[in-house]
């Protein structure tokens, strides 16, 4: 036996081996003459003693945790792996060393080809959401829900389900830099170090930060403050909740957060909120939503009225939908807050928009009616008084309790975050900054334009920015970039909604090294620098004190993804009274120009997923526009104006311009335009560069929500928009085989309403019939797969777009090659609109491969590349493709989808990582298309026969039912009759699309429901035709 | 049987005499009447072995820089995709299939005038047919090819062959595409085999004539061993009957195949049973006014009035006339049937393709093959070649904005307006079609000047043994 042998063979496969390797040969200088097995004792012993620490933290800073811990983050990974196998879920680190060496002992829980599932969180713009992470081989591969979480409950968004590409985005930065110059960590805490010893008591240090939800963060800024005094937070969000907050304070005298319960709600006002999509919280808000939009399940529908200033998906749901510009909605809160009983708030005289008397009377009729059962929301950009009027109508009508709920803050350090970052400017400009450091966020790109973040950076002689990519604005600017560890591999925690705790965990190993904000802040306080594991778990181990058996605790919250018990439980917060006198006057009508409003991008959000192609890629719910952005206008002002789609105009605002492209869009308000931030950026990435325009050029930190005097200039020159969709109103009489939809009333009163509106098509085929009842000789059990989706719950949000893109491995295109109509999305929202071109009604149809029964591709392929399985799918066997294209000719649905080029990257290493492997990447000149998930049907179907039994109705969920929130996409096997997807299928408003072609899919789509007031329901386009046609 | 025998350096005998014809007196003879059997073979043999012309050295150069064209385009097209082109998701078909479907168009005039004018005893054919069967070949040398070329991976083409291979999968014959590979293969099969057998005799003529060596082996192992005896003239006639008959069902089979492509499909504006005899009219029509467009240069070029008369010229024409009218029924029936079927996609789509994105080349091709071939009604415009050539240069436009309007018209407007989009050609798709055109004309130059263009041995059975009854022009 060697007299020194500090390797484990896992060690020899770290990356980090040889830096290792020299300390350790430091430390078996100081171990001579012991021996061998007893030396990881010993140095566990030897590394407490305080002069082994110093000697370590002097010679090697950035690799003294891994020696002073007794366990490794890896480590800690592989022995949870194990022990939480027990419990069901379980894992190992990422293996991805460039040495090929087998598992000599495989762990327990790891079988080739099964992936296993991991707990986490992703938190964005202070909302946490929960998710289960799939992990192919020690790499994560895709996002899922958390069903335990209470802003998931199983269900994602497209942020989570896109971060997975961030992950491997090629373009993260990989390494230190000072300057620009490549450096190390260790050069970094020696800078930081002795920036810190000169500033004594933390004089001119501030830490800029997103908004803080991490208890161990806001534990570790407390220390920071106690052990540097002089040390300053500041907290800024571009997409803030500002406004919420001093409505908030404004109502009620204090910063407090207000949960909703949309399942309660017989009645919903929402008062320019997008809640069903640009909302903290929405994937929630959704699912308490839909629970009322189908009658089926058994709950009454609830009635929606959205007043709003541009055409959200919220809007798109609504049962009355009333457009107005953003200043107006004061005056409509004002004037329904004072008929419904609070005092005071008359709106002053024009300042109240045109709003069609009987939906005006409908609503304060149903808001009365319904006390108790109602909900008034309102939107995140809109001033506090709308939100306080808010709170006033919601105490007024005895919501609170009931269907409204007030918290202590969900948010560490609530505060007004434009104010803090103002204040922070302002001692930059004044020199008063020594040390800044920003922990992510993007200051330099997304701050107001007026206080100009840039210029003020350069005014701060040490200035450190942690983010994922170097190529950004901001870490360009920066004395030192820090590399970030993307959240799926790091540790971490937050607090969301009511409160509740979730974890953050890793599913790999930092690709690059990057590390966490707690790493960091760690540095500020800690002896040394811990890992971000030792970090979190040492804040909850000092939480739970009394707890006997923490680590059972720890892991089991681990694997629950959240910690039972942290939520918050209701404050019975009142509105102070005299409220009316405090708020402040409602705004002028403008006098000149428009109004426009900025609004998070659908896509992209505030900028930071810029260099996400396949956000980039995601039609835009409503413009269905992809990579751009776009001044969204009026039509008949647009007409005003002399400018039409595609038109560049100059945009004025406040004595600072940019060049924008317009966009007409269906349901926009007159004398409004809406502007999309997060567009425009120099730095961003190979995929993110230079895309669109920038919004944030515009907006300034007095008006960063709604502004007045904006003037278009038409340029006389085009600019191409990549829309995935021409833009039509649709003939509600004709289009039956398309969108069908009724009104609760008349459902309830003629159950056959979706029916009667059928064309009448035969079921005659020459092809045989297929047989369902007996099994392929192969299995035991005979399957009907098919599916449901409901257009009345669908709220347009995508996420079921991109989840598909992230299971099936489905590339982008780019802007040129959607400019030719040759996007790949399996799965698309159609989104249909009809009646007034103004203020339409809108239909999300979901589309994807309807599996005909009498499929048209299926006899027009030359090569049996696409065919008839005998559990009903219909099957693409890229193998045998040739490419013809005559299937998607005369595919009705037009779902099928074309590699005219190479279009999947093959040749990205990072990439590789991504894919996922059950999934074939499909090369140019193949056809492809929705599979119903076969890989999930044959995985389900592999474990039901293993387990000698047939899989059940409801067992499997594809993928795009998986991220779905609002329940529209089930999934099942129809010849189990107490299936959910069989029980939707007999429903009275399931209709097939284009059934007149008989291509029998067994897709079926529910009718739209809307509940409008009964006094306008006859004028609803439906009642116009009861006679037979066809 | 045979009643005239002529000796071997004469070329050939014929059948069966003329009949003498009933009809109108005063028709412009099939043939210049000064003409006898050795002043016909001269003409026809010395388009070859005259010296090369200039004009023939000026239109190689231009079309060898087509033909580099087509070189490019096609390689340019195997290392990319067919991405390249401007088809998209819906109309994934565009030039590919257009031109496709043109240029087999154009290939039908051969057969028909090679066949079934054979059987009817049309002898007008004569003096023509060479030109016709060569064209159809070449043509179907350009179509044949983008069936290959339009493929994702057309390195896989031969997957759509019936061939028993080791993963036991056949084509799927349910599929159009797949009658349509049987229906072209063995149209241009046939269509070889016609051309050749007709061309043996008189490649036993040019190997008689020729005075120089090596091209008297390259034409003796041409023509096979031919010596004109009456066993040899007994199994030709019998050959070329077969054929004859072999062809006739092709002339309507090749294009009602290819018109299935779209009538078994689903889509508006393809799902329709007017296709197939619509298409074989169209091909004929399509057929007819090439040959024209051909003939009309090459016969001022070669000075062959005398062996092509405006009798040919006319009847052409009139054939182009009938065919014409035909397609404009097809398109009014077209119209009609949408209107009377009360279905709401085929009235939305007959609609659109009258008044929407695409109703100029709707209209355009109203000009192209439903008003400019009105003029052939008139015998004065048919006598004159300008407008002639004209006329038919508008048809052969008008057929191709034909498939345009089918195919792309149908597809850009499915049955979901969330899937409607426009489209347009690239210029790697405009340089293949060029570039197929180019190889078109180049095969059409290497045959004038290499065989006879016109079938010596048929144009002298023109002659009428007694010069003096043949009819004087008028």
């Amino acid at each position: 036996m060697p007299s020194i042998d500090l390797h484990t063979p896992d060690e020899l496969t770290e990356p980090r081996t040889r830096e290792k390797n020299i300390a350790n040969a430091v430390l078996a200088r100081r171990l001579k003459g012991k021996k061998g097995k007893e030396y990881w004792r010993s140095l566990e012993e030897l590394a407490d003693t305080k002069e082994f620490r110093e000697i370590i933290r002097k010679n090697f800073p950035s690799r003294a945790a891994e020696f002073i811990d007794s366990m490794s983050r890896r480590r800690f990974l592989k022995l949870m792996g194990a022990s939480l196998a027990l419990a069901g879920v379980s894992g190992c680190a990422s293996r991805q060393p460039d040495s090929i060496v087998p598992y000599v002992e495989k762990p327990e829980v790891l079988i080739p080809g099964r992936p296993l599932f991991y707990a986490t969180a992703m938190t964005l713009g202070g909302a946490t959401i929960g998710q289960l992470v799939e992990q192919h081989d020690g790499r994560p591969t895709k996002v899922e829900g958390n069903p335990n979480h209470p802003n998931s409950l199983g269900a994602t968004d497209v942020f989570s389900q896109t971060t997975i590409l961030d992950l491997y985005d090629p373009d993260r930065s990989e390494v230190v830099r000072e300057q620009g110059r490549i450096s190390t960590w260790d050069d970094f805490i020696v800078a930081l170090r002795s920036q810190l010893d000169r500033l004594r008591g933390g004089r001119g240090v501030r830490v800029l930060t997103d908004t803080v939800v991490s208890p161990t963060m806001a534990s570790q800024i407390q220390e920071m403050l106690r052990a540097l005094p002089q040390a300053r937070l500041h907290q800024y969000e571009p997409v803030s909740e500002d406004n919420t907050r001093e409505g908030s304070r404004l109502a009620f005298g204090s910063y407090l957060n207000t949960l909703y319960r949309f399942d309660r709600a017989d009645v919903i006002l929402s008062l320019d909120a997008d809640f069903l999509a640009g909302f903290p919280h929405n994937i929630r808000y959704i699912q308490d939503w839909w629970k009322r939009r189908r009658p089926e399940d058994g709950a009454s529908m609830s009635r929606f009225y959205q007043a709003e200033s541009t055409h959200t998906n919220t809007g798109a749901k609504a049962d009355h939908r009333l457009p107005m510009t953003a200043r107006q909605v004061e005056g409509f809160a004002r004037q329904v807050a004072s008929r419904i009983g609070v005092g005071g708030v008359e709106p002053a005289a024009g300042t109240v928009p045109q709003v069609n008397p009987a939906i005006l009377d409908g609503l304060l009729g149903d808001l009365q009616g319904h006390r108790g059962r109602s909900i008034v929301i309102a939107g995140l950009h809109q001033p506090p008084a709308v939100h306080a009027l808010a709170h006033a109508m919601n105490e007024a009508l005895g919501n609170v309790g009931q269907t409204v709920f007030h918290t202590q803050p969900v948010e560490a350090f609530p505060t007004n975050q434009t104010g803090s970052l103002q204040e922070l400017v302002r001692d930059m400009n004044q020199a008063r900054v020594e040390l800044l450091l920003i922990l992510d966020g993007n200051p330099v790109f997304n701050s107001p334009a007026d206080l100009d973040f840039g210029a003020a950076l350069e005014k701060v002689p040490f200035s450190a920015h942690l983010s994922e990519y170097f190529n950004n604005e901001t870490s360009q600017r920066t004395t030192w970039h820090l590399p970030k560890a993307h959240y799926l591999e790091s540790w971490s925690d937050a607090r969301t909604f009511d409160g509740t705790v979730s974890f953050v965990q890793p599913l790999i190993e930092p690709l690059y090294g990057g590390r966490t904000a707690h790493e960091i802040l760690g540095l500020f306080t800690g002896e040394t620098n811990s890992p971000g594991y030792e970090i979190v778990r040492e804040f909850w181990q000092g939480r739970r004190r009394t707890n006997p058996d923490f680590d059972t605790w720890f892991r089991t919250a681990l694997h629950q993804g959240v910690v039972e018990g942290t939520h918050y439980s209701p404050t019975n917060a009142r509105v102070r009274p005299g409220l009316a006198q405090r708020l402040p006057q409602a705004p002028a009508p403008a006098a000149e120009g428009l109004e426009v409003v900025f609004r998070p991008d659908p896509s992209l959000y505030d900028g930071r997923f810029a260099n996400n192609g396949w956000l980039q890629e995601l039609p835009k719910p409503i413009s269905k526009l992809t990579w751009d952005n776009a001044v969204l206008i009026n039509k008949d002002t647009a007409h005003e104006l002399g400018v039409k789609s595609e038109d560049l105009v100059r945009v004025e605002y406040n004595g600072r311009s940019v060049n924008a492209p317009v966009f007409e869009l269906v349901g926009q308000p007159a004398g409004t335009v809406t502007i999309h931030l997060g567009y425009g950026r120099g730095a961003a990435g190979r995929v993110g560069d230079n895309i669109g325009f920038d919004a944030y050029a515009l907006r300034t930190s007095d008006a960063p929500w709604i502004g007045t005097g904006l003037r278009l200039t038409p340029l006389n020159e085009r600019y191409r928009l990549a829309t995935t969709q021409i833009h039509n109103l649709i003939d509600a009489y004709e289009d039956r085989d398309i969108i069908r939809h009724a009104t609760y009333q008349q459902l309830r009163q003629n159950p056959n309403v979706i029916h009667d509106q059928q064309h009448h098509g035969g079921t005659v085929s020459m092809f045989p019939e297929y047989d369902y009842d007996h099994p392929h000789v192969a299995n035991k059990h005979a399957y009907k797969w098919g599916m449901a989706i409901d257009m009345s719950t669908c709220v347009g949000c995508n996420a079921c777009v991109v989840a598909c893109q992230a299971e099936n491995n489905i590339p982008i295109v780019g802007k040129g090659e959607v400019l030719m109509q040759r996007e790949m999305h399996w799965l698309r929202i159609d989104a249909y609109f009809s009646g007034d071109e103004a203020n339409p009604e809108t239909y999300f149809q979901p589309m994807l491969c309807q599996h005909c029964e009498k499929a048209p591709c299926e006899v027009v392929c030359p090569v049996e590349a696409t065919v008839h399985s005998n559990e009903g799918l219909n099957d693409m066997v890229y193998n045998r493709c040739v490419g013809t294209k005559y299937c998607s000719n005369n595919c009705p649905y037009k779902v099928r989808r074309f590699n005219f080029l190479q279009y999947n990257d093959v040749s990205t290493p990072s990439l590789k990582l991504l894919r996922n492997p059950d999934v074939t990447v499909r090369e140019r000149g193949v056809m492809e298309k929705c599979t119903y998930c076969v890989q999930r049907i044959a995985r389900a179907r592999i474990n039901a026969e293993r387990e000698d039994r047939a899989v059940g109705g409801d067992e499997i969920k594809t993928a795009c039912q998986a991220a779905c929130p609002a329940g529209a996409i089930i999934f099942g096997d129809l010849n189990q009759e107490n299936s959910q997807v069989a029980r939707l299928h007999r429903e009275n408003r399931a209709y097939s699309v284009l059934g007149v072609l008989n291509t029998q899919p067994r897709t079926a789509y529910m009718a739209k429901l809307n509940n409008p007031i009964d006094a306008l329901a006859p004028s609803e386009p439906t009642e116009t035709e009861e006679e037979p046609h066809g | 049987m045979a009643d005239i025998t002529r000796t071997r350096e004469e070329g050939g005998f014929i059948l069966e005499p003329s009949p003498t014809r009933p009809g109108p007196p005063a028709k412009i003879p099939l043939l210049h009447p000064a003409h006898n059997y050795e002043t016909v073979t001269r003409k026809i043999t010395s388009l070859v072995f005259n010296r090369t012309p200039s004009g023939w050295y000026i239109g190689m150069a231009i079309l060898g820089l087509g033909m580099m064209l087509f070189t490019a385009s096609v390689g340019y097209l195997f290392a990319r995709g067919v991405g390249i082109w401007g088809i998209n998701i819906p109309v994934a078909w565009g030039f590919d299939i257009i031109n496709f479907v043109w240029w087999i168009g154009i290939g039908h005039a051969g057969t028909l005038i090679s066949a079934i004018l054979l059987l009817l005893h049309q002898e007008w054919r004569t003096s023509i047919n060479r030109i016709a069967e060569s064209m159809t070949l070449f043509a179907v040398a350009c179509a044949g090819m983008y069936p290959i070329l339009h493929l994702g991976r057309p390195w896989l083409a031969y997957w759509l062959l019936p061939y028993p291979s080791p993963t036991n999968l056949w084509p799927q014959f349910r599929s159009p595409l797949v009658w349509d590979v049987f229906a072209v293969s063995t149209y241009a099969t046939v269509s070889l085999l016609f051309w050749y057998t007709g061309l043996v005799p008189d490649l036993a003529t040019m190997r008689d004539r020729t005075k120089n060596r090596f091209l008297r082996v390259v034409y003796g192992m041409g023509s096979l061993g031919w010596r004109g005896s009456a066993r040899h003239w007994n199994n030709y006639q019998m050959a070329y009957l077969l054929l004859a008959g072999l062809s006739t069902p092709l002339v309507v089979s090749v294009h009602s195949v290819v018109s299935f492509d779209f009538a078994v499909s689903i889509l508006p504006g393809w799902h329709s049973t007017i296709f197939p005899p619509y298409f074989v009219a169209g091909a004929i029509f399509a057929g007819f006014a090439m040959v024209l467009t051909i003939v009309i240069p090459l016969r001022a070029f070669y000075r062959l009035h005398d062996l092509i008369t405006m009798r040919h010229i006319d009847n052409m024409a009139k054939v182009t006339l009938v065919t014409g009218l035909v397609v404009a029924y097809g398109y009014l029936s077209e119209i009609f049937f949408a209107y009377y079927s009360g279905e709401y996609f085929e009235k939305f789509f007959i609609t659109n393709r009258i008044t929407g994105a695409y109703a100029w080349s709707f209209w355009a091709l109203i000009l192209c093959n439903v008003i400019a071939p009105q003029f052939l009604w008139s015998k004065r415009v048919r006598h004159n070649l300008p407008a002639v050539f004209l006329l038919m240069m508008f048809v052969n436009i008008g057929m191709w904005l034909e498939r345009f309007v089918i195919i792309v018209g149908s597809l850009h407007r499915g049955h979901l307006p969330s899937s409607w989009a426009q489209y347009a050609g690239t210029f790697w798709d405009w340089s293949l079609f060029l570039g197929t055109m180019a190889l078109f004309l180049f095969l059409f130059f290497l045959f004038i000047r290499a065989l006879p263009a016109i079938a010596i041995f048929e144009t002298r059975e023109l002659i009428h043994p007694d010069q003096s009854q043949t009819e004087t022009p008028a």
